[in-house]
């Protein structure tokens, strides 16, 4: 069924569609709308979920970990400050490999306030053992839900699935509903292999020793660090599984083919833009306007930032002349994260392109054209500069 | 709760390891080697076993780690009994003396 | 109290704590703890933020707890019984109780917030505080409750300069069926009081004053009787709230219309309080007499 809503209210209905069976809610801007329809769908009826309004986001996780531990299907939303309230939530949620499903609205973060748009909050939570998928409209947001669930219950990691603030969010859009009966075929019910109960009574979580040590038993139980490696390796593994899961629903519903990157007028380019979320939908106007100038260039919009997908970045970015990643967020005192990621991945090829870096669009700075173009005219071409420290788009004073 | 019902056969694919702990004795080892002063009954004394029924039983209601039985007589789990003397303390017949371990382990060999 | 009170001769024989874990020789906690889970019985799931109980428990993959427990972050307790909760009514699973379990700090400093919240939202579990009176797991920093002029790591020369928080009239202030105190030294007391929240929907709060050999200094032998000493001077009393009546209960009852012991003969057993002088101690008498003076209103329905 094709709708117009907004992003929120996609992603409430990918909630709904999942059947998630504890939610926990707590507001905050621009995330707010998403929780206020799923409170109005389980008030109506028409989701059968345990609503909880917790006092705080920390609760909120909190609330998740439990219930997804009692073995049901969990699930929050948040945005900026509240995702950083969670942190330690976070870290919990995948060490103790609980498949919750959260979307973060994102939102610059504090200080000073700014309830705007960019994404230093999903990626500053970026090494919490966490899957991190980025949507690029309501389709995608409602789609990577769907997916998200199915895809934490497959790996037991939880999933963040990361949306625009208010460039998504708040926006309409047309989008497809899925069918509530495909939906059930592509992630059937929540089965985990274990859950609080007291029929098979066992202490979740508990201090473990830095060495290996014998369980009750005999047998050896890992310590903490060969826990943590398995998180990594799975995370490491997931990759494969968010390929496995987009064509799965591909096959299902007709729409996806792009776990990792979406490419856009890439086949052919000497340069590629790359960037996450809305931006990279942005970019394809100024990338067809210069197509037309007779500059081989395309864009590459990065789905998957956690795991990340190394291998596919670098088979799609290796042989071309540029790379330039424009991104929402800094890593303070070195560079944007995701050029780090970027370069790091090209490492190893035969043939490295010049990587450029664009900060924009902090605090929900308008992103104009124009700069988009000038950022990209500056390093495509012969005279373009070698890759240097980061520039800052679209500064005014 | 171990589930077989779990449909998604991915999910065996991965180990995913966890700290889950079953339940167990002696998480601490032997915490009766802790012990300094080892309580012993004296059964003339304790008034279950003078009576030769059940009573009393303050050593059992307070100890800590739960290593005295509700029994006639009540015994002690030396094993894991860490000498905390609270049993000594509260029997209200005096009937528990702590005794230097290092002299019963002498007169144990 | 209900009319029919457990005696030692019918508490249940088993034990639902393992022996040979990690906790003190003495410890309180070890007795709340122990006689607790005989109250709460097999039905149940724990949630139990940092604290001493995390290394009772037992460290991966040993459990001394025979009930399954889902430990947690510091301040999250309430929030994650909540979510136990949630999930229990939505695999529409009955008749399991969801016991939170925090030290002093975990309840009434950083645990403080999600517990408020849970009880406002009236979740259906019981959260038991144990109080020693300072973060005895990082060794012995002052908290929230820890009581005035105590010395501990954190206040080590002149003392803790502030009063006690008093976390169960906190408690009651949110308008729960249920607040009660209890001691390690009544463990009777405190299994009756476990087994009447269990009754009780809605959020039941139960505080424990738990004495801490080593927090507190005095040799473990005596866990049991400073527990009572401090009921007996009426610095600790036990008591009820049920549906916003207060009630004391057992041995504080029994103090009513009685001459307490004086509040010295208390601190003189602990090294903590050798910060109190004779004035301090004074001034805290005549806080308990007044405190007491109200007690005997109250039972005599004069207010």
């Amino acid at each position: 069924m094709h709708i117009i809503e907004s992003g929120n209210v996609a992603a409430a209905s990918g909630v709904q569609l999942s059947g998630a069976q504890v939610i926990a809610a707590y507001p905050i801007t621009p995330q707010t709308p998403l929780t206020e329809k799923l409170s109005e769908l389980v008030d109506a009826g028409e989701l059968n979920a345990q609503y909880i309004p917790v006092e705080s986001e920390h609760s909120a996780m909190s609330v998740c970990i439990a219930a997804s531990s009692a073995g049901t299907r969990a699930f929050t939303a948040t945005s900026a400050n509240g995702l950083l309230y969670m942190n330690e939530q976070l870290h919990w949620a995948a060490g103790a490999r609980l498949p919750i499903v959260m979307c973060v609205v994102n939102r610059g973060i504090g200080a000073p306030w700014t309830v705007w748009n960019d994404h230093q909050d999903a990626i500053s939570q970026r090494d919490t053992g966490w899957i991190q998928l980025f949507c690029c409209d309501h389709q995608q947001i409602i789609d990577t839900v769907i997916q998200a669930f199915r895809l934490a219950e497959t790996v037991r990691i939880p999933v963040m699935v990361c949306y625009d603030g208010y460039i998504l969010s708040h926006t309409y859009m047309p989008f497809d509903i899925p069918e509530p009966a495909a939906v059930s075929r592509f992630l059937p019910e929540f089965a985990p292999d274990w859950a609080l109960d007291p029929a098979c009574p066992a202490n979740l979580n508990t201090v473990t020793l830095p060495d290996i040590r014998p369980d009750v038993r005999g047998e050896t139980a890992p310590g903490y660090m060969e826990i943590r490696q398995n998180l990594h390796g799975d995370m490491r593994r997931a990759i494969d599984v968010v390929a496995d899961t987009d064509a799965a629903f591909a096959q299902t519903f007709g729409r996806g083919g792009n776990p990792f990157i979406e490419p856009y007028r890439c086949e052919d380019a000497e340069y590629v833009a790359v960037a996450m979320g809305s931006l990279s939908y942005q970019l394809r106007d100024v990338i067809d306007v210069l197509r037309q100038e007779g500059l081989a260039i395309g864009v590459a919009g990065l789905r998957l930032y956690r795991p990340f997908p190394n291998r596919a970045v670098a088979e799609a970015l290796s042989a071309k002349k540029g790379v330039i990643v424009f991104e929402k967020a800094v890593s303070y005192g070195y560079e944007g994260p995701l050029y780090a990621d970027i370069k790091a991945a090209l490492y190893d090829c035969a043939h490295r392109p010049a990587v450029h870096n664009y900060i924009l669009g902090l605090g929900g700075r308008e992103i104009k054209t124009d700069d988009l173009f000038d950022s990209l005219r500056t390093c495509c071409g012969a005279d373009a500069p070698e890759a240097r420290e980061p520039a800052f788009v679209g500064l005014k004073i | 709760m171990k589930n077989d019902n779990n449909k998604n056969p991915d999910s065996k694919k991965y180990a995913c390891h966890v700290s889950h702990s079953e339940p167990g004795p002696g998480d601490g080892g032997r915490t009766g080697s802790w012990r300094v002063l080892r309580p012993v009954i004296d059964l003339d004394k304790c008034i279950p076993a003078k009576r030769n029924k059940p009573a009393c039983f303050s050593c059992w209601l307070y100890c800590p780690d739960g290593v005295i039985t509700k029994t006639v007589p009540p015994t002690i789990d030396y094993e894991y009994c860490k000498g905390c003397e609270i049993c000594a303390e509260e029997c209200p017949a005096d009937a528990i003396t702590m005794v230097e371990e290092t002299l019963m382990i002498m007169e144990e060999k | 109290m209900a009319t029919n009170k457990t005696t030692i001769l019918n508490l249940p024989e088993e034990e639902l704590v393992h022996p040979g874990n990690r906790a003190c020789s003495g410890c309180g906690l070890s007795i709340v703890y122990r006689t607790g889970l005989k109250a709460l019985g097999r039905e149940t799931i724990l949630v139990v933020p940092p604290s001493c109980l995390t290394v009772l428990q037992g460290l991966y993959p040993i459990a001394a707890t025979q009930l399954p427990c889902l430990n947690v972050t510091f301040a999250s307790t309430a929030a994650a019984a909540t979510g136990v909760l949630g999930a229990l009514r939505a695999r529409g699973k009955t008749g399991v109780q969801v016991a939170a379990w925090a030290g002093d700090g975990g309840t009434s400093d950083i645990g403080i917030q999600a517990l408020s919240g849970a009880c406002e939202r009236g979740e259906d579990f019981i959260f038991i505080c144990y109080d020693n009176e300072a973060y005895m797991n990082t060794g012995v920093q002052r908290s929230g409750t820890t009581p005035q002029h105590v010395l501990t790591t954190t206040t080590p020369i002149s003392g803790k300069q502030q009063q006690k928080k008093d976390m169960p009239a906190i408690m009651a202030a949110h308008g729960i069926d249920y607040v009660a105190t209890a001691s390690a030294a009544y463990p009777l007391d405190l299994y009756d009081k476990i087994i009447k929240a269990k009754t009780i929907s809605g959020p039941k709060y139960i505080h424990v004053h738990t004495p801490c050999p080593a927090g507190w200094g005095f040799s473990a032998r005596y866990t049991v009787k400073i527990g009572r000493l401090a009921v007996e001077t009426g610095l600790f009393d036990l008591y009820e709230q049920e549906n916003g009546n207060f009630r004391l209960t057992g041995a504080s009852q029994k103090l009513l219309g009685k001459k307490r012991k004086p509040v010295d003969e208390y601190f003189a057993t602990q090294t903590r309080f050798k910060g109190l002088d004779t004035e301090k101690t004074r001034a805290i008498q005549e806080e308990v007499d007044q405190k007491w003076a109200a007690h005997e209103k109250v039972a005599a329905g004069i207010c």
